[in-house]
């Protein structure tokens, strides 16, 4: 198993100017990110859509790299968009999907099938041309330089330590510094987007 | 161009109302009503065509299309846009998107009696998020089109256009 920490500070050196959505991770890539402008933590509007979401980004920048920490979750939820992204085929998106086998904000109750699903399987399955599957940091630091260097769409799923919550979500703490709409602004004005 | 009766929605008029508005990629799951475009975006190298497997994937494929600064519009039919309802509320009007969703109404009929629970429930599903929409069933409603943009351009909230009509006359 992977520490979410750890793992994105691992990464960070590697970001270069790549927009990320940090998904899931957004608490802690918000710690470590260097480049707050060009990412694009919005939380979670609505579980099951940020692979979308990524790809919508993905194919409005096409001279831009998107790196998206998605989640087991929402990838169940939303299976369906495996396909739409391995049709379309960005080559500027990567979709790495955070693995901790359990729903872990509602308290840590195991996804379906939660310890046998192989999803970089599935991915391949949908017509990604590159998978890959982690579940020690060692070798996911080893190989990230290879998965960034080639074309998207890549996805590579990671065995991550659930981070349970169970106090109630509104006694928690908030991480999120700016609101969702700032965020989406601030991008815009970091890469002169007009427009609303 | 393919001949269509009098007073027919056609998929000319629908194209041009998207072209005028600067419709840069179409987000679409395919539907009885708006099948009739098909032919047509496909063959216009300006649209971008992006096929979702389930209407919800097209909320937020839209919000991250606005966020790169494109204007996509979403093609869904009424059944869909109700199984969709977190997305519309979590990537449309949270992240305030200013996009049309194109909605074929399926059930519809002018006559007042439904007899489709797809139609029964849309206008309300539309009025309990709050949803601005427009109804368009021949081409004479087609500037109705370009009202609804207008209205999710200065509003920055998604706006619908329900399609009243099938193209094979299902309705008729």
């Amino acid at each position: 198993m992977i520490d979410t920490a750890e793992m994105l500070k691992a990464f960070a050196p590697h970001r270069g100017d790549s927009i990320v959505i940090p998904g899931r991770g957004g608490r802690h890539w918000t710690q470590i990110s260097d480049q707050p402008n060009r990412d694009l933590p919005v939380g979670d509007p609505a579980m099951g859509g940020h692979a979308s979401f990524g790809l919508g980004v993905a194919l409005s920048l096409p001279d831009e790299r998107v790196i998206l920490f998605d989640s087991e979750g929402d990838v169940l939820m939303n299976m369906g968009a495996l396909p739409t992204i391995a049709e379309k085929a960005p080559k500027n998106f990567y979709h790495f999907m955070l693995d901790n086998e359990c729903y872990a904000t509602t308290g840590g109750q195991p996804v379906p099938n939660a310890k046998n699903i192989a999803y970089e399987v599935i991915a391949k399955g949908s017509g990604y041309p590159a998978t890959y599957a982690f579940d020690n940091l060692e070798d996911f630091a080893t190989h990230l330089e290879e998965i960034l260097e080639q074309p998207g769409p890549v996805f590579v799923a990671l065995k991550v330590n659930p981070e349970v919550e169970n106090t109630p979500i509104g006694a928690r703490v908030r991480w999120q510094t700016r609101s969702r709409t700032q965020v989406i602004d601030d991008l815009k004005d970091e890469l002169g987007i007009e427009g609303p | 161009m393919t001949q269509h009766g009098e007073g027919e929605l056609s998929p000319e008029v629908v194209m041009a109302e998207m072209k005028k508005n600067g419709v840069t990629h179409v987000v679409w799951l395919p539907d009885s009503e708006t099948n009739f475009l098909y032919l047509l975006m496909e063959a216009d190298p300006d649209l971008d065509l992006i096929p979702v497997s389930r209407e919800g994937q097209a909320f937020s494929t839209a919000a991250g299309l606005t966020v790169g600064g494109k204007k996509p519009v979403i093609l869904i039919q009424n059944t869909g846009m109700m199984e969709s309802g977190d997305s519309l509320r979590g990537w449309g009007l949270s992240l305030n998107i200013p996009v049309v969703m194109m909605v074929g109404y399926r059930g519809w009929t002018r006559h007042g009696v439904n007899t489709d629970t797809a139609a029964t429930y849309t206008e309300r599903f539309l009025n309990a998020f709050g949803i601005q929409y427009y109804l368009v069933e021949n081409g004479e409603d087609a500037p109705r089109i370009s009202v609804a943009f207008e209205e999710a351009s200065r509003t920055r909230r998604p706006v619908a256009v329900l399609v009243g009509d099938e193209y094979h006359g299902f309705n008729r």
